[in-house]
Formats: C-alpha cells, structure tokens, sequence
C-alpha cells in the first residue's frame, strides 16, 4: 500500500488527468460549432453543401484518429511548419485540440441530424408555411427542438472524446496515457495497480457525464 | 426461434475467436525448461524489439540486429539451432509481464538492469553497456546536452530521457514526445528538431539505417549509464549458463564483430572504458 501511495508522490497523476479534461474542453466546444455548421449543411436544401457535409462525415469518421493527430504533429508541424503558439508546448496542445475537434465534429454532426429526425416533417412545413426560409426555420425551430433530442447521442460523443483525448500522447501532449507509459517503464513492480489507477480515472471522470446527459436527456425531451 | 438461432451462433463465433487467441502461445509450452545441451527438438522463445534497426529488426519474418546476433549466440550455447529459437515482439511497456506469464523464456530488449526491475524479473548479463546520447544532423554544432539551451528535443513517450536532459543539463530546451525513434528521426529530417536522445547504442543504430546513411550523427558524448541485461522469469535457472555464454561470445570475438556488422557506416564507438562488459554474479 506504501508503494502505491508513493506512486502518487513521484508522479502528478492528477494533473495529468487536468490536461485529459482541458483537451475534452476545448476539443468539445470546437467540435460541436463545427459539427453543428456541417449538420445544417447536410439538411440544407443547397447540393453543394449537401455534398460537402456528407464527404466531411465520411472522410473524417473513416479515417483512424490516431493517424489525424500524427499528421498534426508529422505534416502540420515537421514538413509544413504550421505554429499554432509561439509557445513550443502550447503549440502541440492546440494541434491536438485541432485533431480531436476535426474527427469529433464527423461524430457531432451525425448526432445532431439524428436530434433533427426527431422534429416532425408538419414543424418544417408549418415554418415554412409562416413564411420561414432555411436559415430562420433552422434556427428558430428546427435546430432548438433538435438539439433537445439528441442531448444522448451527444452525450456518447463527449464520452467518447474524453477517452480519446488519451491519444493526444501521439501528439506529444504531456496527458495520462503517456505518463502512464513513464510509470510502467519506472515502476515495473506495480504495473496492475498503474493499470487500475488510470482506468478508475477515466471511469471517475465519465460516469458523471453519462449521470447527466441522460438526466438532461429526460429532463429537456420534447413531449409531443 | 430466429433471434435464439442467431444468437448462439454469435456465441459459437465469440468462442471460438477466445480459444484460437489463446492456442497462439501454448504450443511452446515448456520450452525453457530443458536448457542445457540436450534441447532436443523444444524451441526457445526469446523477446526482442521489433522496431529497433540495429538492436532489434523485424525485415518481413527474418530478424536482424545486435540484440538478436547476441540473442543466437546464446541460445546457440543453451543447445538451441537457430531453427529452434522462435523470436517475440516485446516492447518495452510488456516486459515484466511477458516473463512473469512464461510467454517468453529470455528477452534481449535494451532491456537495462535496475532495481526496480529486479524486484519481479531476474537479469543475466550485462551483455552491453549503453549510455544516454545525442542524435544530430550531420553538420549540426551540438557537442552535449549544455548545448540544447533554446533548441528542439525529441525522444518517445514513456522515456524520462528527455526530461533528464531539462532538469540536469539545459533548462530552456523544448520537448517533444512521439511514439517512436522513426517519427522523431523524420522530424529531425525536416529541420524541426534539432536532437533526439536515448541510449547511444539505438541512435546508432538509427543512423545505420539505409534511409538515413550519413545523415545524422551521435554526439558520442554518453552521460549516463545503461547495463542491458538478459530478462529472465524470477528463479530462472538459465543465469549462470547465459553468463557463460555471454563471457565466451566477448573472448572469442564474436561479440565484437556482432556490433561492427550491425552499426556498419556510423561513426560510433561504444563506450570503451565500460565495454565489454563483465556479467554479474547470478543471485
């Protein structure tokens, strides 16, 4: 037990964590503006965009995350010299950032026309009807109702950010998946308690997400 | 009665995939234990790198680098003909665990000796004495790690290499973590970074690499030291036989010429006043 705890001393496993939630922070909030953009593209009434949505989904949920974010960091920053920060970690974590909310925004955009299934044909109509065209109908009725329904789907894409945001270590951002790497190399003679630590972490983190998008789920559902 | 039909077939599916996962390992069983001269037709099943060029090297089936050549010579000793050595992945993160499951009966991993380590594996050898160094281009001014100050250093995640580097040498060098030497070196081939490190003897044989001929160069500048030692399962009696084999490879030459053919075209001597190394007595 003694060892264990001083695990604890030798290595800052909670801020490792700390970086894991700020990577699901801003990767969340990126990836559901521009998941939000590529859903009103795909149920616009425009072919082009319609095309580009669709593409857009289909490159980047096909295309393994891992390879997305070594091409930030082997493509973007070695052979394109792309700075994101004039400071040298910072630069890495906004590359990451970069990757997770491109590949997440696939995910964002499928969950949120699976909330827009939801909102009867008649509320398009009638929005039309009252003389609504795209943009406003989006807006003002589609979207809201939309967004309501799919507070679940939703809330699996953000679970399943926060664990991905582990292979932000192939982007050479300091989080827990690369610290526990650095502790099995270390602590050879704890590997199952290393193993446990990081897994309960993660489950730490998640349940409350699951506990509350599912409350908010039932809670903002459309009564119809 | 359709749902149940197609729901056991799921299950014979998944049974069967369980089983032939693990059949994989099991056919070898035992093989370590006969050692000695009269191995009969047992193979060995030793753990080396895959991913390491001169250390450890997977070229498509057949296996190449210094590691391996020791690895030969001291099955070769045990009683083992090449044929009966079978050769397993394993990377560093696994070690411990593949010798405590017997998955493997020795591992020729850059697999340095430390305490820590000693706790739950036993170790033969040391068969190589590494230090941590420096990877630079060619025509790079870098001389040792007090000249890193300002500059770019790559080395892989799980490596505390790099952060030694910051704390005892130069403080204001920029870090950066990849999965492996290969992304590091083909940074370095941009010009984005200006060094990478880890131990001397896996720069080397990164720079020997064909792709990389002449390219890069190691600073020869070691500031630490590394004993890379045989792995073995706790209470192994295969030490002292390895020892021995070790012992004679160095007297014989053997040892020498392994590490000439497989670092051939860099400039790189290992480091003289450490190598060849004496094995320690087995516990």
């Amino acid at each position: 037990m003694d060892g264990f705890l001083s695990l604890f001393e030798q290595y800052d496993v909670a801020g490792a964590f700390w970086i894991n939630i700020q990577l699901t922070f801003w990767a969340a909030i990126w990836s559901l503006l521009l998941g939000t953009l590529l859903a009103l593209f795909r149920i616009s009434p425009i072919a082009s965009l319609q095309w580009f949505g669709a593409s857009y989904v289909n490159i980047f949920r096909n295309t393994p995350l891992t390879i997305i974010i070594a091409f930030g960091v082997l493509a973007l920053f070695g052979q394109l010299f792309v700075s994101l920060s004039e400071d040298f970690d910072l630069n890495f974590f906004r590359l990451a950032v970069l990757g997770l909310s491109l590949y997440h925004a696939a995910f964002v955009c499928e969950a949120i026309r699976s909330g827009v299934n939801t909102v009867p044909l008649g509320q398009a109509e009638a929005a039309r009807a009252i003389g609504l065209s795209f943009l406003p109908a989006a807006r003002l009725v589609i979207l809201p109702q939309a967004f309501r329904g799919a507070i679940a789907p939703l809330g699996n894409v953000l679970i399943a950010l926060t664990k991905n945001s582990t292979v932000a270590a192939a982007g050479s951002v300091a989080e827990s998946a690369g610290l526990m790497k650095t502790m099995i190399e270390f602590r050879s003679d704890m590997v199952i308690p290393i193993f446990f630590t990081f897994a309960m972490g993660f489950v730490i983190i998640v349940i409350p997400i699951g506990l509350l998008t599912t409350w908010a789920s039932k809670k903002l559902a459309v009564a119809r | 009665m359709r749902t149940t039909r197609y729901g056991a077939l799921a299950m014979a599916a998944a049974a069967a995939l369980t089983l032939s996962a693990c059949g994989g390992g099991g056919e070898t069983e035992g093989g370590g234990e006969g050692g000695g001269a009269e191995a009969g037709g047992e193979t060995i099943r030793v753990g080396i790198k895959f991913d390491q060029p001169g250390l450890g090297f997977d070229e498509g089936g057949s296996y190449s680098g210094f590691d391996v050549d020791v690895a030969k010579y001291v099955a070769g000793e045990l009683g083992y003909t090449e044929e009966q050595i079978e050769f397993v992945e394993s990377p560093s993160a696994n070690r411990e665990n593949m010798l405590a499951n017997e998955q493997v009966d020795m591992i020729f991993a850059t697999y340095s000796i430390t305490d820590t380590r000693k706790e739950t594996v036993d170790f033969a050898g040391p068969y190589f004495i590494a230090g941590q160094d420096l990877l630079v281009a060619a025509d790079s001014d870098i001389s040792g790690p007090d000249d890193l100050n300002g500059r770019n250093l790559c080395s892989v995640t799980g490596s505390t290499s790099a952060q030694r580097v910051k704390d005892e040498f130069a403080e204001d060098v920029n870090l950066i973590e990849q999965p492996g030497y290969a992304e590091c070196v083909s940074l370095m081939g941009s010009g984005q970074i200006d060094a990478v490190t880890t131990d001397d003897i896996i720069l080397a044989g990164l720079a020997a690499q064909e792709s990389n001929q002449g390219q890069f160069k190691v600073v020869g500048n070691p500031f630490s030291e590394e004993r890379y030692g045989v792995g073995l399962t706790k209470g192994s009696e295969l030490c002292s036989d390895i020892n021995a084999a070790i012992e004679k490879m160095i007297e014989e030459g053997a040892w020498e010429e392994a590490l000439a053919n497989n670092l051939e075209g860099v400039d790189y001597e290992p480091n003289a006043e450490l190598n060849p190394p004496t094995p320690d007595d087995c516990a």
